[in-house]
């Protein structure tokens, strides 16, 4: 019980990675590399002010905060200084290696005895998870799965509800055809940009909420975030079908959760844990070209 | 905000405008070679072209998607040689070649229409549709194409690309534009959807009174529509017609044309190519 409520936490948890992927992949059309440098910045941002007695809710928007900074860096590489997007990614996530290793002080810190966000929020939690008819043994772990499936809903929402206005309607008409939204008076440049930095504080916060929720940050924990993104991507189209805006975002964070069962299933199933990112790429590069080999014959039609 | 500039009056004019490209290792081609001209407000320019004689870059340095050279352009009165592409497209209406560059194929028909109606303004943190913006889309849709008003909803990508270029015409002139530029919005449509998309232009340009610009590829529309015509060859303008001769000019008047600059062109290359055996 506890490991399956805990599956499911890291895999709401990462959804915010897959999130962060969904706003720069399939809005921006921007393969963002420095998923795995903000993932790994947000938690040692976190770790490092939690470790330092700040505030919880603080430390998570320091993470936040921080990711956004990396994604406005590589926004600007792109659109500023006219470096692929792909080279700006692994630029910036070469730098932030470093930039963690400093922040962090080491390559491992622990958050025991540390207040963290998970915490607190389970506290407040705890009596309703025991009301469900949790025992003490699960109800703490479901505390924190509900504080987890709390903070996926209101960021959801906020994104919903943002790229349904002037400005998000504008940045996603930018993502799409950037020729039409430059057209109609709109800076495409400063747009990827923001929508860069939207796309790693989420990332940002998803890193910060797995270290507070595992108990440690580390710098190796962002290697192959991206590729762990654009499969839950994947996964959620497959699993909400064609979605407008709000069924995409909540079929994003379910793809990273099924993704996250469907990678337990398989552990448990005898797959060697070393071959995880091996299968995780296979996934993603799957779903990249099988729905090519499907369209392929429909393109010698011009569209009329 | 935008000075209206009174019929008659100067919309458009551009001095000495030369716009180069230079393919690394290639020659430099003067793609707008020193073009001044000049368009009173109202007037409705059509401009034809061999491929690759500097039509759409006559239209994109307007545009501002390409910089000038050289040379200046003043647009409804505002200096704008040195504009960015976005900050002159508060001015501009455009409508593209392809369909899909015109319009965002993930967003549906009102939310594309809603971009469009922030153009020139703050894209601000109000909802980007609402009952008033659909309503008035409907209504406008519905009046060049029927049935087009009851798609709003629909992801623009599943329109054809006739009904696209429909509602790239509608949103480029849903706030009326100071100059409408037109990059041959029709050649990619079959002949029945091309018709209706140059009658619905036509229409929209009366109704608005607007200045426009329109690059085609069918001598019959070049000769059917506009109060002038340019005959754009090798980045200068070879042909200049308005009033009454523009009027009585047809198709076949224009494919003459058409045959007399080929057949010039031939014998330049062919002495070009005599010389490049002599000399090279
Ligand atoms: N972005 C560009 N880079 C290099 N050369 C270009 C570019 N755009 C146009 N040209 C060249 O400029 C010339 C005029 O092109 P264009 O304006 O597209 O012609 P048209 O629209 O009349 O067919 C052509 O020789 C073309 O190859
Ligand atoms: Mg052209």
């Amino acid at each position: 019980m506890i490991t399956l409520l805990s599956t499911w936490s890291f895999g709401i948890a990462l959804g915010f990675v897959a999130l962060g992927v969904f706003v720069s992949y399939r809005l921006f059309s921007f393969p963002d590399i420095t998923t795995d440098g903000s993932f790994t910045l947000g938690a040692v941002v976190s770790t490092v002010l939690l470790v330092a007695g700040v505030d919880p809710v603080v430390a998570t928007l320091g993470g936040m905060l921080a990711g956004a900074a990396a994604g406005v860096c590589t926004g600007t590489l792109y659109a500023v200084l006219g470096v692929e997007p792909l080279l700006a990614g692994i630029l910036m996530t070469t730098a932030l290696a470093s930039v963690n290793l400093v922040v962090l002080g080491r390559s491992n810190v622990p958050l025991s005895g540390v207040t963290t966000l998970l915490d607190r929020v389970e506290v407040i939690l705890l009596p309703v998870a025991q009301l469900l008819g949790f025992d003490a043994v699960t109800a703490g772990e479901a505390a924190r799965l509900g504080c987890l499936v709390l903070a996926a809903s209101v960021t959801i929402l906020s994104l919903y509800l943002f790229f349904r206005t002037q400005l998000g309607t504008a940045m996603r008409a930018g993502g799409d055809t950037p020729t039409m939204a430059r057209a109609l008076g709109r800076h495409t440049g400063a747009m990827t940009i923001a929508g860069l930095a939207i796309a790693n504080s989420l990332t940002g916060l998803a890193g910060s909420l797995i270290a507070q929720y595992q108990g440690f940050a580390d710098v190796q924990m962002g290697i192959g975030m991206v590729v762990w993104g654009m499969a839950s991507v994947f996964l959620g189209a497959a699993l909400v079908g064609p979605a407008r805006l709000g069924g995409a975002l909540i079929g994003t964070v379910a793809g990273s959760v099924t993704f996250r069962l469907l990678v337990a299933a398989a552990l448990r199933a005898g797959l060697d844990p070393d071959w995880l990112k091996f299968t995780t790429a296979v996934v993603v590069l799957t779903a990249l070209v099988a729905p090519r080999c499907f369209v392929r014959r429909d393109q010698t039609s011009p569209s009329r | 905000m935008i000075p209206n500039i009174p019929p008659g009056q100067l919309m458009l004019e551009l001095t000495d405008a030369t716009v180069t490209f230079a393919a690394p290792g290639g020659p430099v081609v003067r793609a707008v070679d020193g073009v001044t001209l000049s368009a009173p407000a109202g007037s409705f320019v059509v401009v034809i072209g061999t491929n690759g004689s500097g039509k759409s870059t006559l239209l994109n340095a307007i545009a501002g998607t390409v910089r000038l050279n050289s040379g200046s352009m003043r647009l409804a009165g505002h200096a704008i040689t040195h504009w960015r592409e976005d900050q002159r497209a508060r001015l501009l209406g455009r409508v593209f070649q392809d369909p899909r560059a015109g319009t965002a194929a993930s967003l549906t028909v009102l939310e594309n229409i809603a971009v469009a109606a922030c153009r020139g303004r703050r894209a601000g943190l109000k909802w980007a549709t609402n009952r008033v913006l659909r309503a008035e889309a409907a209504q406008r849709l519905g009046a060049i194409v029927p049935g087009l008003d009851a798609r709003l909803d629909q992801p623009i990508g599943s329109l054809s690309g006739g009904q696209r270029q429909i509602v790239s015409l509608v949103m480029a002139t849903w706030h009326r534009p100071d100059l409408l530029l037109l990059d041959e919005h029709t050649s990619a449509l079959d002949p029945a959807a091309a018709d209706r998309v140059v009658h619905a232009t036509a229409t929209l340009v009366r109704e608005h009174q607007l200045t426009a610009f329109m690059v085609t590829h069918s001598l019959k529309q070049a000769a059917a529509l506009g109060d002038r015509l340019l005959l754009v060859h090798r980045g200068k303008i070879a042909l200049d017609v308005q009033g009454a001769t523009k009027r009585r000019l047809t198709a076949d008047d224009l494919a003459a044309r058409f045959d007399r600059l080929r057949c010039a062109d031939q014998l330049d290359d062919t002495a070009a190519q005599t010389l490049a055996d002599l000399y090279v």
